[in-house]
């Protein structure tokens, strides 16, 4: 299923040159040694030359407040405001910006994405919300994003370019609009016709016609309407539906190294992807081994016949450019790709290089131990970066927390654990509360019921006592909020043993209610 | 109770025959009572291995630890692969196994970790591959077994919560381990001793099933036998004697 965002930014040309004036330092040494420091800075707009006049073009939003708006001409927008910052517009830097903003979400969300003038930015997120833990989290993330770097944004996802777009702009909420799967055509009937992408005028003219909603016009006779307006209108009504197809074409930065190849017939089988991949990746290491780089992300486009981009990413450990094993990555995740009618052209990139030296051929390869990162590779492409780990001690007194996971490969040396400190092999998460008969206040448990199985206890060791760490969040642990725990190992009639708490040191109250809790095996 | 030096010789044909003749790694436990029982004296090296506790966790917390005892006595690097995140990595260098070797990878499902397993066993030169799943298919454990031949890696898949009385299907794995856990010795103080495990060789390719109760994995992953069964037998002999 493909979901689409629709980035729009309805302040961009202004929030764009408010940003390029605060980075600008003297300026900002300027505006601090200024009597007043801006607390409500000025209404700003940009203004373009029509016709003779200079009119607004874009407008901030306390220009707004004031009743400023786009296409007005200076004169009337010096009436509302008279202290009105105005600055030239530039729409090619507008759209330049847009491209960068592009770039930047092709690095942190998809490879799919693409400007979308004159104010907003498309991606495919298609397949990419899984490293953020699904999409809501991804959208958040990119929304968060972006007001961070103080640009006004609308966001929506629907399963269409042409619905994520209507409904960016036309549902003015202060959080990210999510269209579910399958719901983009209830989404759009209740927006006006306008939503649509439409040209200058055609949205007018079927207002006087008595066309307020999207749900009239779906209603409608096609003949009539696509007569008097041409196939313009139906054009962008079915790709909003998604009965046709309308491609993002993503955008690459211009000087990251890139392999192209066009196809003379259209291609659909996992062989031929697998045979272009193979021609892509040797090219794209000639580029590599002139440049002196290696690897470490690549962006494979598929280019279908009905002009539709789908992408797969695939990241290594480390940087390479060994043609073999980019290629062996990048055909692991061939499966995601519908093929459609065909692909007829494929562009290997590689967004993200850093430097690498030639190394020697070396005819003893196999003899030098295992080729861990092309191992470790393969399994984080196919299983997600984050499900490979390796453990390392961390400082806690809280056992749950004295694991530390770590990347593969990342650190030269792990520590170790205590080893005089008894621990167990598998966890209970969380640990779950058990019914004990011991004596108070020091005594072991003589017996425990867990999950309904009740447990005698021959022999014990312990209490290990372990404090909360009252140190974290100002003295009340967030998940723990008692801070006493008594830790006894037990082992039952047949040999079990198994890590068993009580929550409190048994004198004072407020260190916990006196409850036990099993929170592990032992071997 | 040595085999005799015809069956030995019969099996060395019958691993020309199955083109396996080439002599191959086996890591011993160190035990004579454990090593005589197994084909080369020892866990094969390119082999798969089937391991289990049981419903009970503290039986599967001792599978754990002895796989841990297993695989920190081999070299290179140890892939875990877990269905889910409740193994304790302390434990694991507790018994040996140190956290440099040791790179999880949470495959989320028993297809994942036999696909993840599989993928690793294609790479010599690991000291193991580990797959905790509960269920294992005839034509998983051949192509596994298959895969831990051709780059003679160790390879273990720990059933989790297998039940006592699940059936024994034929799988390719080259032997069948069992542990559970065995009453401790009492010191006679309120203290734990060294803990027992019951560990029962339920199948092994080319040998007998056994039954030993050891006593667990010490600081270098290696097993003992609990000294007053070794002494048993002496000391039956003595009272024969006497």
């Amino acid at each position: 299923m493909r979901r689409v965002v629709s980035l729009f930014l309805p302040n961009w040309s202004t929030d764009r040159i408010v940003r390029k004036l605060r980075q600008q330092p003297d300026r900002s040494a300027r505006s601090a040694a200024s009597p007043a420091p801006s607390p409500a800075p000025a209404p700003l707009v940009t203004a373009l030359p029509d016709h003779g006049r200079r009119v607004v073009a874009s407008v901030d939003a306390a220009a707004r407040a004031l009743g400023i708006r786009s296409g007005m001409t200076l004169t009337q927008a010096r009436g509302f405001a008279p202290d009105l910052l105005v600055i030239d517009g530039d729409p090619e830097e507008d759209f330049q910006g847009l491209k960068r903003l592009a770039l930047w979400a092709t690095r942190h969300y998809s490879p799919v994405a693409a400007p979308d003038p004159p104010d907003g930015i498309w991606i495919d997120i298609t397949g990419c919300a899984e490293r953020f833990g699904g999409e809501v989290p991804l959208i958040k993330h990119l929304y968060r994003r972006v007001l961070a770097s103080g640009l006004n944004a609308q966001i929506a996802v629907a399963d269409t370019a042409g619905c994520a777009h209507a409904v960016a702009r036309q549902v003015p909420s202060g959080r990210p609009t999510i269209i579910e799967p399958g719901k983009a055509r209830t989404a759009l009937a209740i927006l006006p016709v306008h939503a649509l992408r439409l040209g200058p005028g055609v949205a007018d003219e079927l207002r006087r016609m008595g066309f307020e909603r999207v749900e009239q016009l779906m209603a409608a006779a096609r003949a009539p309407l696509a007569k008097r307006f041409g196939l313009q209108l139906h054009k962008r009504l079915d790709q909003a539906l998604g009965h046709l197809p309308e491609p993002i074409k993503p955008i690459f930065a211009a000087d990251v190294p890139r392999a192209r190849r066009s196809l003379l017939e259209p291609i659909g089988t996992a062989e031929a992807f697998a045979h272009v991949i193979g021609d892509l990746t040797t090219d794209l290491a000639a580029l590599l081994l002139r440049a002196g780089l290696g690897a470490r992300h690549l962006d494979l486009y598929f280019e279908r016949v009905d002009g539709h981009w789908q992408a797969i990413r695939v990241g290594t450990a480390k940087p390479s450019r060994d043609p073999a094993h980019l290629a062996k990555l990048l055909c692991q995740k061939i499966d995601t790709i519908e093929p459609g009618m065909g692909v007829e052209a494929m562009t290997l990139v590689s967004p993200l290089t850093e430097p690498l030296a030639g190394a020697q051929a070396d005819a003893l390869a196999a003899r030098r131990g295992p080729d861990l990162p092309a191992l470790i590779d393969a399994l984080a492409n196919r299983f997600g970066a984050r499900q490979l780990y390796q453990a390392t001690a961390r400082p806690s007194s809280m056992p749950e927390r004295e694991i530390d996971l770590v990347p593969p490969l990342g650190r030269a040396a792990l520590e170790g654990w205590d080893a005089a400190l008894p621990r167990p092999s598998r966890m209970i998460l969380p640990p779950e509360k058990v019914e004990v008969t011991a004596m108070l206040p020091d005594h072991p448990p003589a017996m425990f019921v867990w999950r309904g199985k009740r447990y005698r206890v021959a022999r014990a060791d312990g209490p290990e006592r372990l404090h909360g760490e009252w140190w974290q969040s100002e003295g009340q642990e967030v998940d723990t909020p008692l801070s006493v725990r008594d830790y006894f190992q037990v082992e039952t009639a047949d040999g079990g043993r198994y890590w068993i708490y009580r929550l409190g040191d048994g004198t004072q109250r407020a260190t916990g209610p006196m409850s036990w809790y099993i929170h592990g095996a032992f071997a | 109770m040595r085999q005799s030096a015809v069956l030995d010789q019969l099996r060395e044909q019958i691993a020309t025959i199955e083109g396996s003749a080439a002599p191959k790694a086996v890591l011993p436990f160190g035990l004579e009572s454990i090593d005589a029982r197994l084909p080369g004296g020892g866990l094969s090296c390119a082999a798969l291995h089937e391991l289990a506790g049981s419903t009970a966790l503290a039986d599967d917390a001792a599978a754990t630890v002895f796989l841990a005892g297993i695989l920190a006595r081999t070299e290179g690097p140890v892939f875990w692969c877990l269905r889910w995140r409740d193994l304790f990595a302390p434990a694991l260098d507790l018994a040996g196994l140190s956290p440099d070797r040791v790179i999880y990878v949470e495959a989320g499902s028993d297809v994942n970790v036999l696909t993840a397993m599989e993928e690793c066993l294609r790479h010599s030169g690991l000291g193991g591959v580990v797959g905790e799943v509960k269920a294992l298919s005839t034509t998983a454990s051949k192509r596994l077994q298959l895969a831990a031949e051709k780059s003679c890696v160790p390879a273990f898949v720990f059933r989790r919560a297998l039940p006592l009385d699940a059936p024994a299907s034929g799988t390719a794995a080259v032997t069948r381990w069992r542990l559970r856990a065995h009453p401790s010795e009492a010191l006679g103080i309120p203290s734990l001793a060294r803990p027992r495990w019951a560990l029962a060789l339920e199948r092994v390719r080319g040998g007998e099933p056994q039954l030993w109760i050891v006593e667990g994995c010490d600081a270098t992953g290696r097993i003992a036998l609990p000294a007053e069964l070794v002494d048993r037998p002496d000391r039956q002999e003595a009272q024969a004697a006497a």
